[in-house]
């Protein structure tokens, strides 16, 4: 059986604008080579910056920004696409090869109907007639599950949900009867539970189509789902190659068995102890609304241990982190800290209170002035709080890059020098340099690569013992709050609807929504989702 | 109701409220200069009798704010007055010289802002190279170069050395349309020059901007033509700022032409403004001011509200 796609050691190279210095060419990808049998599925698996999208879209020839591929061949169906002219391009583009990206939301034109974004690349290539195509896709709308498939086509991309918009994009893929589908990272933006569906949406259209497909993502547990073959890569280049089955069960590199093996934190849950947080009551709706967005939260979080508030996005998890620190005073309920009420509104607060709470943000480089070094950002609260000044805020910064595990050489760095988790880290240091007793960790390790997730988690529970602060860790991962928590509670749709420590919370009888939320986590093991989707399919049947 | 319909209906009460501001700033304005109608009527012929007698006859000793209002009420009736110079009523021989500016203001348009939304469209199409670079430098010479300046270098070319056209854009009653086209021929080529420029570097800004977005990427990967992309999906949403610079120009075309008038000698609304502040004729001045107000303040309306009917997020509330 020939190849649909097959790459013979692919080179990519990009040009980096270094401040200061003259451009480099730096390598992207290199000796890369695989290849892709009709129907089947190749996941492409790594952390940030392995190159995954790169080499997902060289098999469209294209390449993002200043990205360019250099060397080697890229045959589909037996045909080079490097050498292909601008006219083949766009004669394979769209209707041998097509793509789903991570972020349908962004990827689709917000000021048109989605059919008219669905069936262009089938009318632009003349493979259908636009009646053909528009049933098509109704068809195509239908199977992936979404609701009025007749009628969603004539709705705007604002108008649907987020993970309703990626099995749209999906639909947008498969219109044109492409050999080749490459998903780039489609369920990686979604809700853990819209996620399960989506891929089993996915799953179901390539075996139905019998397409060929590229998968990309950073999650090994989702592509052991959904993947024939798995292609492990690092910084660029080819790291493992193999059978889902023998990546997953018998991996031979040390990397793929350290991302095998990620997330397996053992933390023994504490308990008792008297609360240094206590919520009552709370309520809280944003200026100008009608809607509460917390409805009657009552909490309480010991000193030095960890409460970790799960749920999906518009659960009212990060509102509940404003409530905490001020910037959103709740219409109903109070808020005990250390034994004191806290002020509804921050400033009302006296300096103490707002030293003794500290906050840490998912993304770490929006969250630092980028015109600042690491010591001038670690060292701002030092004066504010302390007063320091000199050598003995030097050394104290010293202390705390000491704490984050970083080095003397990081002081005089810019955030944009750093890497993600390092940039990370210093945000956990400035929030440890006001001493705080209460650190809200607002899904901190939500847009890091998973190893280096791990490394901030096990950085956390260290300063834990050490500096005895007490952690509100939000956070949609479920994997991350078994590393962590000692008490958990469960929110959905602005209410706690499961709330204690953590092996009660998450050892049955659960209710339902729990339930959906804990069986949609993506395990490591073949077969996992087309277990989970049966066995809901037989609940809702015997229901 | 419809959010869009309730934002147009913000924005024209907002538009109203902007219009009666700049009417009391009109008025505010012209009473603050030395010196009274009656002063300008009677000049050096004044004296403390008769000026006072002229005063009461106009109604002069009245407090400010009750001439403003009754100023403004006429106004809103269509009222502007009598000019002090001739005697004639304002509303009517106004209405000629609008009518002529406007004429000449929609000739220019009709030309400037397809051009410069083509070029634009054309400019991002090639960017960066040599048809950008053509369109580019070409369309800012000809904004940094003065309108007077185009003016007479237009007409030393077209009208004096290869004479092409008249170098006096004179119009008068019972001229056929495309004589009248052939007279105005000259400042209307100054105007689009001079409009030209801002639009176009507006255009090609705001597509280059929408050009970075995801959904442009997943057009090019249909494997579609850089032009289609470009028209079909880039434009649609660079509407709003278009829309914004366009009648930002198309305001100053009807406003802001009093140079160009008065260069060709074209009788528009620029040339009776002109005409009558030499002569001091408050009166006429005021209406005027009120009138190019209107204009401008009615053009960025415009723009707003197709700013608005341009959101999809407004037009289809979810």
């Amino acid at each position: 059986m020939t190849a649909l796609l097959e790459v013979k050691d692919l080179k990519i190279e990009a040009t980096a604008y270094p401040p200061g210095e003259s451009p480099r060419n730096i390598t992207i990808v290199q000796g890369i080579s695989f290849a892709v049998e009709k129907g089947k599925v190749l996941g492409l698996i790594g952390e940030s910056g392995a190159g995954k999208s790169t080499i997902g879209l060289s098999s469209m020839a294209y390449g993002r920004g200043g990205v360019r591929i250099t060397g080697g061949s890229v045959l589909v169906n037996g045909v080079d696409v490097l050498q292909a002219g601008s006219a083949g391009l766009r004669s394979l583009r769209g209707r041998e090869v097509t793509y789903v990206a991570q972020s349908a939301a962004a990827a689709f034109n917000p000021a048109k109907k989605l059919m008219e974004q669905v069936i262009e690349a089938t009318l632009h290539h003349k493979l259908m007639s636009r009646e053909e195509a528009e049933a098509r896709a109704i068809t195509l709308f239908a199977r992936l599950g979404l609701p009025k498939p007749e009628t969603i086509g004539n709705r705007y991309p604002h108008q649907v949900s987020g993970g309703q918009l990626q099995r749209v994009m999906t639909a947008m893929a498969l219109c044109p009867k492409p050999d080749l589908v490459v998903f780039d990272e489609p369920t990686t933006a979604l809700d853990v539970t819209t996620q399960i569906e989506v891929l089993a949406a996915i799953k179901e259209a390539i075996a139905e189509t019998g397409v060929a497909a590229l998968y990309i993502t950073h999650d090994l547990a989702v592509v052991a789902q959904v993947a024939d073959h798995i292609m492990v890569l690092q910084s660029g280049e080819m790291v493992e190659y193999g059978t889902t089955d023998h990546i997953i069960n018998r991996p031979t590199m040390d990397y793929t068995k350290a991302l095998v093996s990620v997330r397996s934190i053992e933390h023994v849950e504490k308990s008792g102890g008297d609360p240094v947080l206590s919520i009552k009551g709370i309520t809280a709706r944003y200026r100008g609304t009608n809607f509460d967005v917390l409805k009657d939260i009552t909490l309480d979080l010991p000193a030095a241990q960890t409460l970790a508030i799960v749920g999906e996005s518009g659960s009212g998890k990060s509102t509940l982190a404003r409530v905490i620190t001020g910037l959103l005073p709740p219409s109903a309920g109070s808020i005990t800290f250390n034994g004191r009420t806290l002020a509804p509104d921050f400033e009302k607060r006296p300096r103490d209170d707002l030293r003794e709470v500290q906050m840490i943000y998912q993304m770490a480089d929006v969250a630092m002035n980028p015109r600042q070094t690491v010591g001038t950002i670690i060292g701002r609260p030092l004066e504010f709080y302390f007063g320091l000044r000199g050598d003995e805020k030097k050394q104290r910064i010293q202390e705390l890059l000491d704490e984050i595990e970083m080095g003397e050489g990081f002081l005089d760095r810019y955030p944009a020098e750093l890497s993600g988790g390092q940039k990370q880290r210093v945000c956990i240091a400035r929030a440890l340099a006001a001493k705080p007793k209460l650190i809200i960790c607002d899904e901190v390790t939500s847009a890091l690569d998973p190893l280096v997730a791990d490394g901030i988690l096990k950085l956390l529970l260290n300063l834990q013992k050490t500096e005895n602060v007490a952690y509100l860790f939000i956070t949609h991962d479920l994997a991350t709050v078994r590393a962590i928590a000692d008490s958990i509670a469960v929110m959905y749709q602005g209410r706690v609807v499961r709330y204690g420590p953590k092996t009660d919370v998450l050892s049955p009888p659960f209710d339902d929504y729990t339930d959906l939320l804990l069986s949609s986590v993506p395990e490591m093991k073949l077969g996992w989702l087309e277990r989970t989707i049966a066995n809901r399919k037989m609940e809702a049947a015997g229901n | 109701m419809h959010p869009v319909v309730k934002l147009i209906a913000q924005r024209l009460a907002l538009g109203m409220l902007l219009l009666l501001a700049a009417s009391a700033l009109i008025f505010v304005g012209t009473q603050i200069l030395p010196g009274d109608v009656a002063q300008s009527i009677l000049g050096q012929s004044a004296t403390p009798q008769s000026l006072a007698n002229l005063r009461a006859e106009m109604g002069l000793n009245e407090p400010a704010l009750s001439r403003y209002f009754s100023w403004l009420f006429n106004a809103v009736q269509g009222d502007l007055g009598v000019a002090l110079s001739n005697g004639q009523d304002i509303a009517s021989s106004m209405g000629k010289r609008l009518s002529n500016t406007l004429f000449l203001a929609i000739c220019a348009a009709i030309v400037a802002v397809p051009l410069a939304i083509i070029l634009g469209l054309i400019a991002v199409r090639y960017q960066g190279r040599w048809p950008d670079r053509v369109i580019s430098t070409v369309t800012l010479a000809t904004v940094s170069v003065p309108e007077f300046l185009l003016g007479y270098i237009a007409m030393f070319f077209l009208s004096v050395q290869f004479r092409i056209f008249p170098s006096l854009a004179t119009v008068y009653d019972g001229m056929t349309l495309l004589e009248r086209l052939n007279a105005i021929a000259l400042p209307v080529i100054v105007l689009v020059l001079v409009v030209l420029g801002h639009m176009m570097r507006m255009t090609r800004a705001a597509i280059l901007n929408v050009m970075q977005s995801a959904y442009v990427e997943t057009a090019e990967l249909k494997g579609l033509r850089k032009f289609t992309i470009i028209a079909r999906h880039a434009l649609p949403n660079a509407i709003a700022p278009v829309v914004n610079v366009v009648m930002l120009n198309l305001a100053y075309l009807v406003v802001g032409v009093v140079v160009v008038e008065v260069v060709f000698v074209y009788p528009g609304m620029g040339q009776y403004l002109v005409d009558h502040v030499s002569k001091r004729d408050v009166p006429v001045v005021q209406a005027c001011g009120l009138v190019f107000a209107a204009v401008y303040i009615g053009l960025n309306l415009v723009a707003d509200i197709v700013s608005i009917l341009s959101n999809p997020r407004l037009r289809h509330p979810k």
